[in-house]
C-alpha cells in the first residue's frame, strides 16, 4: 500500500506479515503486538528493521522496554472516532522518547491528519483517492495553536511569552 | 471580559473556514454523513427533531451587550427569532440550516463567539460560577483560569475524540453556584496554609442515567499546574475510559469501576512526567489575562439601605424583586441583580430577539455592559448601581423579567424536551408552563423561600432532575408520557443526588403532587429551615405519604 510520509507518497518498505503464520526470514516487516510477544528474541536479532503494530486497546507501556529495537509502531484506529491512538503517539514521543517512525494505519481520513500530525505520527495510511492533495488541504486549515504538542509547534502562550 | 488577541482571531477565523469546507464536502457527497456528524458536533451543530440545531458557547457565562445583540441578529436572521439559554452557559438556535452555519460562525467570530466543541466528544464549554468576580465570598476570580483552560481545551489533538463528552466547571467561592461535583472535572478554589490560592480537584461527577457526585483526586493544586494536571486526567481517561458502550462512556464510570485511589494512581503517575514541562503556566499569561478581569471602574458609592427600604415598604412588589431577584455586591453601593427567564407560562430559558435587543440596551445602561447566562438558564446583571434598581426593576418588568423567583418554586430549570430533542422521551416544557402557572402567587413563593426544581424530558437528565430539591424526569409507559419525581437534590457545595419518591406520575397530577410536597414541608419545617433542611432532617417517608395516600385512595374509591 501507498504511504504518505514526510509530505510524500512512498511505497512502503515494510512486508506487512501481522496475522500472518509465518514472517518473512528478511527484509523489514511489521508484526503484530503478539508476534512480536512471541518471536522478540529472534526479531531483535535481524539486520533489517521492524515494526510493530498495536491496536487501539494495546496501549504503548506494553512495548516501552522494547523500543530501541523498533524502528516502526503502527497505531490502529479501528474507527475514526476512536481516539486513543493519539494519546499513545503522545506517550511514545513524549515520555517514551521513540524517535522511529509512528505510522497512523486503519480509519485514517483528512479530517483528522492534522490532530495525528499534532501528536507525533509521520506516516499514514490515508483513505484517500488524493492523499497527497488531502494533506495540503488539512496543513492549510491552521497556522495558531492552542497547546503544545508533540509537533514542536509553539503554542499562542510560548508566542505571547516569547520575548519576556 | 476576556478580548481575544491577535491569535485568538485568527483561530477562529481559521476554525470557521475549515468548517466551511468540511459543509461543503458533505454537501458534495465527500463526507458521509457519518463521518461528518462528529466534525458538526464539534461546532456545535446537532441534528434535532426538526431542523439543526447551533448551540453556542458564553465561556464561563460573560457576556458582552454586543455579542448579545448578536445573538439577536442570529435569532432573526437565521432563526425564529428566539433563542434558548441552556443550563452550561450557552445559547441554542433551534432552526438552522446547514448551508448557513458556514455564514453564523463568521458572524459570532466578529464578536468573538464560537460554537467550538459545545458538542461532541471533546472538552465542551468551560463554565463557572455566574457571579465570578463580584461575589462577595469569592477567593479569587477563577475566570482568569477558565479562559487558560478555554484556550487549552480548544483544538486539542490529544482530546478531540474521547470516549464521550467532557466537561469543567469552576469556582472560585465556597458557596459553590457552578454545580462543580456534577461535571467531569470540577475546580474548587482553596487557600492552602501558606495563604495561596490553589484548586482542589474533583472528578467523575455527572449527572446521565448513571449520576456520580464527583470525588476529590486532589486536595490541592498550584493554579500553575492546572493545564498539566487536566492534560494527565484526560490522557488516563483517553486510554482507559469505556468505549464498548457510549452509556458507559463518562470518565464517572470507569473511575467508579478502578477506584479514584487507583485513578488517581494513574493520573499522578502521568503527571509527574508532564508537570514542570512547557504546559506550567508562565506568571506573564495569568496576568495577560487577569488584566482583562479587572474590576471596573466603580463609582465611589455607599450601600443605600434606608432609601431603597423607604421605597420597598410603599411598593411590595419591588420589595418581593428586592428580596428573591437582587443579590449582594462586593462593592458598596452596587448589586447583582438576576433577570428571570421564567416568567409564569413561558418555557424556561427562552428568548426573543426583540428582548434579547433590549437586555443589551439596559445592560449598556445599567451594568457596565455585561450580562452573565447562569446554569439556571437565567441572565444576571452584575454591576448594578443601587441608586438605579428602582428604575431597572420597572424596565424589565415591562419586558416581563421581573418575576421575583429566582431560586424559588417556579424558577424551574427544563431541558427542551420531546418539543425537539430527538432523545426525550416526553415533552417537559409543558409539565414546567404548568407548575409556573400553578405557583403565580409570590407571596407564597416568599414564604416558600429557597427552593429548586428541575425536569428533564429524559433519562439523559439535561434538566439537572438528579440535583433538583425537586427533580422531575420524564419516562415513557406504553406510550404515554409519565413523570417520576425524585426529591433532596442539589448541586450546591454539599451536592446529592434526589432520591426516588414513588411511581411516575402521568403529567396531569404533578402540580398537586408538587404543592403537596410543598405544603407537607411548610407544615413540618422548623424555623429558618429550607426544603433541603427539612428533608434531610425528616426524610422522605412524610413527603412519601402524602403524595400517594390520598391518589391511591382515589384510585379505589
Amino acid at each position: 500500500m501507498a504511504l504518505l510520509k514526510n509530505n510524500e507518497m512512498i511505497d512502503d518498505p515494510f512486508v506487512d506479515a501481522t496475522g500472518q503464520e509465518t514472517i518473512p526470514a528478511d527484509g523489514p516487516v511489521l508484526v503484530d503486538l503478539h508476534q512480536w510477544q512471541s518471536h522478540r528474541e529472534q526479531l531483535t536479532q535481524r539486520a533489517d528493521p521492524v515494526g510493530v503494530r498495536l491496536r487501539s486497546d494495546q496501549p504503548p507501556e506494553l512495548i516501552a522496554r522494547d523500543l530501541e529495537s523498533l524502528a516502526l509502531v503502527a497505531l490502529e484506529f479501528p474507527v475514526f472516532r476512536d481516539g486513543r491512538a493519539y494519546s499513545y503517539a503522545r506517550l511514545l514521543r513524549g515520555q517514551y522518547r521513540f524517535d522511529g517512525e509512528i505510522r497512523a494505519v486503519g480509519d485514517v481520513l483528512l479530517e483528522q491528519l492534522h490532530f495525528m500530525e499534532r501528536t507525533g505520527f509521520d506516516a499514514f495510511e490515508l483513505q484517500s483517492d488524493d492523499p497527497l492533495g488531502d494533506l495540503q488541504v488539512a496543513s492549510a486549515d491552521f497556522d495558531v495553536w492552542y497547546q503544545p504538542a508533540a509537533d514542536g509547534r509553539l503554542s499562542a502562550m510560548q508566542l505571547r511569552h516569547q520575548s519576556d | 471580559m476576556y478580548r481575544y488577541d491577535e491569535f485568538d482571531h485568527k483561530l477562529v477565523a481559521e476554525r470557521a473556514r475549515q468548517f466551511r469546507r468540511q459543509v461543503k464536502r458533505r454537501l458534495s457527497g465527500e463526507l458521509t454523513e457519518d463521518q461528518f456528524k462528529p466534525l458538526r458536533l464539534m461546532n456545535g451543530l446537532y441534528m434535532q427533531l426538526h431542523a439543526y440545531m447551533l448551540r453556542v458557547n458564553v465561556p464561563y457565562g460573560s457576556l458582552s451587550s454586543r455579542q448579545l445583540r448578536k445573538f439577536a441578529h442570529i435569532a432573526r436572521t437565521y432563526d425564529r427569532d428566539f433563542g434558548h439559554f441552556t443550563t452550561r452557559q450557552n445559547i441554542q438556535f433551534n432552526w438552522i440550516k446547514l448551508e448557513e452555519v458556514p455564514d453564523i460562525l463568521e458572524e459570532l467570530a466578529e464578536v468573538e463567539v464560537t460554537a467550538i466543541q459545545s458538542s461532541g466528544n471533546c472538552v465542551r464549554n468551560i463554565t463557572s460560577d455566574h457571579y465570578a468576580g463580584r461575589a462577595r465570598d469569592e477567593l479569587a476570580d477563577p475566570r482568569v483560569y477558565c479562559e487558560l483552560l478555554r484556550q487549552y481545551t480548544i483544538l486539542n489533538p490529544d482530546f478531540s475524540y474521547l470516549p464521550r463528552k467532557f466537561k469543567i466547571a469552576l469556582t472560585g467561592s465556597p458557596r459553590d453556584r457552578a454545580a462543580v461535583a456534577l461535571h467531569d472535572i470540577g475546580l474548587r478554589m482553596h487557600r492552602n496554609e501558606a495563604g495561596e490560592i490553589g484548586f482542589e480537584v474533583l472528578v467523575g461527577g455527572g449527572q446521565g442515567r448513571t449520576p456520580f457526585i464527583a470525588h476529590t483526586i486532589r486536595d490541592w493544586l498550584a493554579p500553575e499546574h492546572l493545564l498539566s494536571y487536566v492534560e494527565s486526567i484526560l490522557r488516563v481517561y483517553n486510554m482507559y475510559g469505556r468505549r464498548d458502550n457510549m452509556h458507559k462512556a463518562r470518565i464517572k464510570i470507569i473511575v467508579n469501576q478502578m477506584g479514584i485511589d487507583r485513578y488517581r494512581e494513574l493520573v499522578e503517575a502521568d503527571w509527574e512526567q508532564i508537570k514542570d514541562s512547557v504546559l506550567k503556566v508562565p506568571q506573564a499569561e495569568v496576568d495577560r489575562i487577569n488584566a482583562y478581569f479587572a474590576p471596573p471602574e466603580y463609582e465611589c458609592l455607599a450601600d443605600i439601605p434606608d432609601e431603597l427600604n423607604d421605597v420597598r415598604a410603599r411598593i411590595p412588589e419591588f420589595d418581593q424583586w428586592m428580596a428573591a431577584n437582587v443579590a449582594e455586591h462586593r462593592v458598596p453601593g452596587y448589586s447583582i441583580v438576576n433577570l428571570s427567564l421564567k416568567a409564569p407560562g413561558l418555557p424556561p430559558g427562552d428568548m426573543t430577539a426583540d428582548t434579547m435587543d433590549a437586555v443589551a440596551d439596559l445592560a449598556d445602561r445599567y451594568s457596565l455592559d455585561e450580562i452573565r447566562v447562569n446554569h439556571r438558564q437565567n441572565l444576571s446583571f452584575v454591576d448594578v448601581r443601587q441608586r438605579d434598581l428602582f428604575t431597572l426593576w420597572k424596565e424589565l418588568k415591562l419586558l416581563d423579567l421581573a418575576t421575583p423567583n429566582i431560586q424559588s418554586v417556579s424558577d424551574i430549570i427544563c431541558c427542551p424536551g420531546l418539543d425537539y430533542c430527538n432523545l426525550a422521551n416526553s415533552r417537559s416544557i409543558p409539565v414546567a408552563q404548568d407548575l409556573s402557572r400553578h405557583f403565580v402567587d409570590v407571596d407564597h413563593l416568599a414564604l416558600v423561600g429557597d427552593f429548586t426544581i428541575n425536569i428533564s424530558g429524559c433519562m439523559n437528565a439535561c434538566g439537572h432532575h438528579h440535583v433538583g430539591n425537586i427533580g422531575i424526569l420524564g419516562v415513557n409507559k406504553r406510550g404515554k408520557e409519565y413523570f417520576q419525581l425524585t426529591l433532596g437534590g442539589s448541586s450546591d457545595e454539599n451536592a446529592a443526588l434526589g432520591d426516588r419518591l414513588g411511581r411516575a406520575l402521568p403529567q396531569g397530577q404533578v402540580p398537586a403532587a408538587v404543592e403537596t410536597i410543598v405544603d407537607t414541608y411548610l407544615a413540618i419545617r422548623l424555623d429558618g429551615e429550607r426544603f433541603l433542611d427539612t428533608y434531610r432532617r425528616v426524610g422522605i417517608e412524610p413527603f412519601r405519604e402524602a403524595v400517594y395516600s390520598p391518589v391511591q385512595a382515589r384510585a379505589v374509591a
